[in-house]
């Protein structure tokens, strides 16, 4: 249908509805169509009917698109042989979905971030080529046939894991969200960045495959009494190190993941081996990791004590902050989209949460004042990405859309406002408020603006 | 000892198989088989893993813990410290700690009063840059991560004592020891009673442990909801174009487009050439674009800024090849290059001409 809209008067044609050289019908013959099928169809057939008579039956006449009118390339050669991409590839049609780092937010590249680009993604699971990457000392692809894993400490026997010990040992295969603690971090203060990418792309959802830690402490005998905190430590140069209640352990939620998505990890994802600790932000999914120590106190590593604090407007550090609470974005339309026109439109978004299922989302369209419940899609799992869809005509009029979750545990997902009367706005991390959108009138260009609003 | 030791021996020989190519898969196997592995567990998986020997212990468990448990034994002084920070440290963190250059500040915003109570006041000033020096409170903290990741090209190159020194530099420049001290495993215990901001974290808050209390709510009201009814941030105009052209970074079907936020759209750039293309994969191969970029300074130069410099030098290629090759300092500024072992001297060259050819897309 977007195809025959007419594009409004004083819009820019480019990077929008564009007037396709030879591929639409023209402005009359959309009219002739509009108006009622049957003349339009009626001057078809006498145009067919009288050069099927003259014995030319396949050429073409009378209006129509050339699409469908005209014999394509792709319809009329022979295709590419199977394996001529032995690794698939998108179409080169989708290369403008891709990670992408923000300009400005660091100054080394291998310290840095990329995000999803949540506003061209569907459903729940991330493609593994689009996981957002977080490093801190740059991405190593490291030879699993050299990988160890260690696990020392308050253990019987402390022990030493190839990769192929631990590809023997019963596996489990759970789909979960991974979110940095500081996504959304830009936009504590005033509103940062342009699009759903850059404010919520620090967020991915796979299924992860690998053994549950808890199997490997049990097995080993650890101490259960005093035991009560696990150090996970990463191979690469950072060393990267975070601790893990092991409360969260014992849930049996906590995995060595070696797959991801089918497939084993890309390597900018811990390749071969990662920690998964569903809920928790993803400073504490340790990447290629090397080490597990079992121990009696939290370890307050660099990235619990100066970094991935969480600070409130007295100067205080909250340590330790790690649950990722409940939150959901809009990702079409969103940020730096355009809406082609007035009409239909399917908003979809996501939601999750760190404590379990999302269990309703709502949408509002007045920027708070009323909402409606959207649709949760299948499967709706904890610790999971939700994908939620909720119908909406837009009248041309601007609008501000905001959604907004509530979890299993009945918590709602909070305002920017509620956010920073508690924690100031110099936090950074676990920002989760309610992001808005603002659409501009159609009038205007249509155009969708990162807001805040509330 | 002997048999572990044969043991450790076989399982070299296990590794050094599997890397052979797919046909030593089977003499791997074999060889997998004779290795008698008694597991030590408690039974549920016979012949997974293996014991870590004492010395594998010694060299991964590195992690020093806020009560010093792992702390190895050794001291190292300001002085020792200082020659360190100026020849390893200083190029990315400035030679007082407090660039801001390459990553955040490590020292600066901390008073002697704070050191006294143990609380750094200026985190409650929202126009201050929080250094490190100002937000850790742990001793600990430091040291570990010193010891395990820095120098940040070349981690766990230091020594211990080296580590020592580093650390009580640090601690010396942000006035928390004399200039004459020597940080040891003796003393850290006490040095730690000094940091500036011992008493400033907390874990009051619901976000640790699962059972935790969220701090924020909301309500789920359906209608008539109380709403503020105006737009209180949105993006600046001026920063409408720092993320690129908007319509680039989005799908050309479905129900929206991105918007046009720069000037010159898609269809004004010409496709890159294959070569040029293949240059930027080799630069990101190179590990290059993590400090330069091709119009703008980084860390280091613009590709291009480095093509004007050397605009007509004849020789430019070959000293420009050697730069990248092997690392270099002080052409451009103080922060030095590291060298590229991910190129060889082919890629290298290639990469070099290109460059001085201002790196055409």
């Amino acid at each position: 249908m977007p195809a025959f809209k007419r594009v409004p008067a004083g819009r820019p044609m480019s990077g929008r509805l564009r007037k396709a050289p030879e591929n639409f019908l023209s402005r009359d013959e959309i009219g002739e169509v509009a108006a009622g099928r049957r003349s339009f169809l009626r001057s078809a057939f006498a145009a067919a009917a009288g050069l099927a008579a003259a014995g030319a039956a396949r050429a073409q006449a009378g209006p129509g698109e050339d699409i469908i009118l005209k014999p394509q390339p792709w319809a009329t050669s022979l295709g590419q042989p199977v394996a001529s991409n032995p690794y698939g590839q998108p179409s080169k049609y989708e290369k403008n979905l891709m990670r992408r780092e923000s300009p400005g937010l660091t100054r080394v590249s291998a310290a840095s971030v990329a995000f999803s680009p949540l506003q061209g993604m569907f459903g729940i699971i991330t493609a593994s080529g689009l996981h957002f990457e977080r490093h801190h000392q740059g991405w190593q692809d490291v030879d699993p046939a050299k990988h160890r894993l260690m696990v020392n400490g308050m253990v019987k026997q402390e022990m030493v894991y190839t990769m192929d010990d631990l590809m023997r040992l019963p596996s489990v295969s759970r789909i979960h969200f991974i979110e940095c603690g500081a996504n959304t971090g830009m936009e504590w203060g005033n509103v940062a960045v342009p699009t759903v990418q850059y404010t919520h792309g620090m967020l991915s959802c796979a299924e992860f495959t690998g053994v549950r830690l808890i199997d490997v402490l049990d097995a080993l005998g650890y101490d259960r009494k005093k035991g009560r905190y696990v150090l996970a430590e990463g191979g690469d140069g950072s060393g990267m190190t975070r601790t893990i209640p092991m409360e969260l352990i014992e849930s049996g939620e906590v995995l060595l993941a070696y797959g991801m998505n089918g497939e084993m990890l890309r390597p900018e994802n811990g390749y071969p081996l990662r920690l998964v600790v569903p809920g928790v932000q993803g400073v504490s999914w340790v990447k290629w990791l090397r080490r597990i120590e079992v121990g009696d106190m939290p370890y307050a590593t660099k990235d619990e004590t100066v970094h991935y604090v969480d600070m409130m407007p007295d100067g205080m550090l909250r340590q330790y902050t790690s649950i990722q609470e409940c939150k959901s974005v809009i990702t079409t339309p969103s940020g730096g989209q355009t809406l082609l026109d007035k009409g239909f439109y399917n908003i979809s978004g996501l939601a999750w949460s760190g404590r379990g299922k999302v269990k309703r989302v709502d949408v509002s369209s007045d920027g708070g004042r009323s909402w409606r419940t959207a649709r949760l899609e299948t499967p709706v799992l904890s610790k999971a990405l939700t994908r939620f869809n909720i119908d909406w005509v837009w009248d041309g009029a601007p609008v501000v859309l905001q959604s907004r979750a509530m979890d299993e545990t009945g918590y709602v997902q909070p305002k920017i406002n509620q956010l920073r009367a508690v924690r100031g706005s110099r936090s950074i991390y676990h920002n989760n408020a309610i992001q808005s959108w603002k659409v501009a009138a159609l009038n205007d260009g249509g155009e969708v603006g990162n807001v805040q609003a509330y | 000892m002997s048999r572990l030791t044969d043991m450790l021996a076989l399982c070299g020989a296990c590794a050094a198989f599997a890397c052979a190519p797919a046909q030593a898969a089977g003499a791997a196997k074999a060889q997998a088989s004779v290795v008698a592995r008694e597991s030590p567990t408690e039974g549920r998986w016979q012949g997974i893993g293996r014991p870590a020997t004492a010395a594998e212990v010694q060299a991964w468990d590195i992690d020093v813990r806020p009560d010093f448990k792992g702390l190895p034994k050794g001291a190292g002084s300001v002085a020792r410290g200082q020659e360190i920070w100026e020849s390893k440290c200083a190029s990315c963190h400035g030679v007082f700690g407090e660039s801001t250059q390459v990553f955040t500040s490590i020292i600066g915003g901390t008073t002697p009063e704070d050191i006294k109570r143990g609380r750094v006041a200026s985190l409650t000033k929202s126009s201050e840059v929080r250094t490190t020096i100002m937000k850790v409170s742990q001793l600990s903290t430091l040291w570990d991560y010193i010891n395990r990741a820095m120098p940040w090209n070349a981690p766990r190159s230091l020594s211990t004592e080296e580590v020592y020194a580093v650390t009580g530099y640090i601690l010396n420049l942000a006035d928390v020891v004399p200039a004459d001290f020597t940080l040891s495993d003796a003393n850290i215990g006490e040095v730690q009673k000094k940091l500036p901001n011992r008493n400033g974290v907390t874990l009051d808050h619901g976000m640790w442990q699962v059972s935790g209390k969220a701090d924020v709510r909301n309500t789920a009201c359906m209608k008539d909801c109380p709403t503020e009814a105006k737009v209180a941030s949105s993006l600046p105009v001026s920063a409408r174009p720092a993320h690129g052209n908007l319509a680039d970074q989005n799908r050309t079907i479905g129900p929206v487009r991105g918007a046009v936020t720069l000037a010159q759209a898609t269809q004004a750039a010409p496709a890159a050439a294959p070569a040029a293309a293949g240059m930027a994969d080799l630069a990101n191969k190179g590990a290059c674009l993590s400090c330069h970029q091709i119009e703008r300074k980084v860390v280091g130069p613009a590709f291009q800024e480095i093509a004007a410099k050397y605009k007509g030098d004849a020789k430019a290629s070959a000293t420009l090849a050697a730069k990248i090759k092997s690392g270099g300092q002080g052409v451009w500024g103080a922060v030095p290059m590291p060298p590229a072992p991910n190129l060889n001297d082919e890629e290298i060259g290639k990469l070099a001409r290109w460059i001085l050819d201002g790196a055409p897309r």
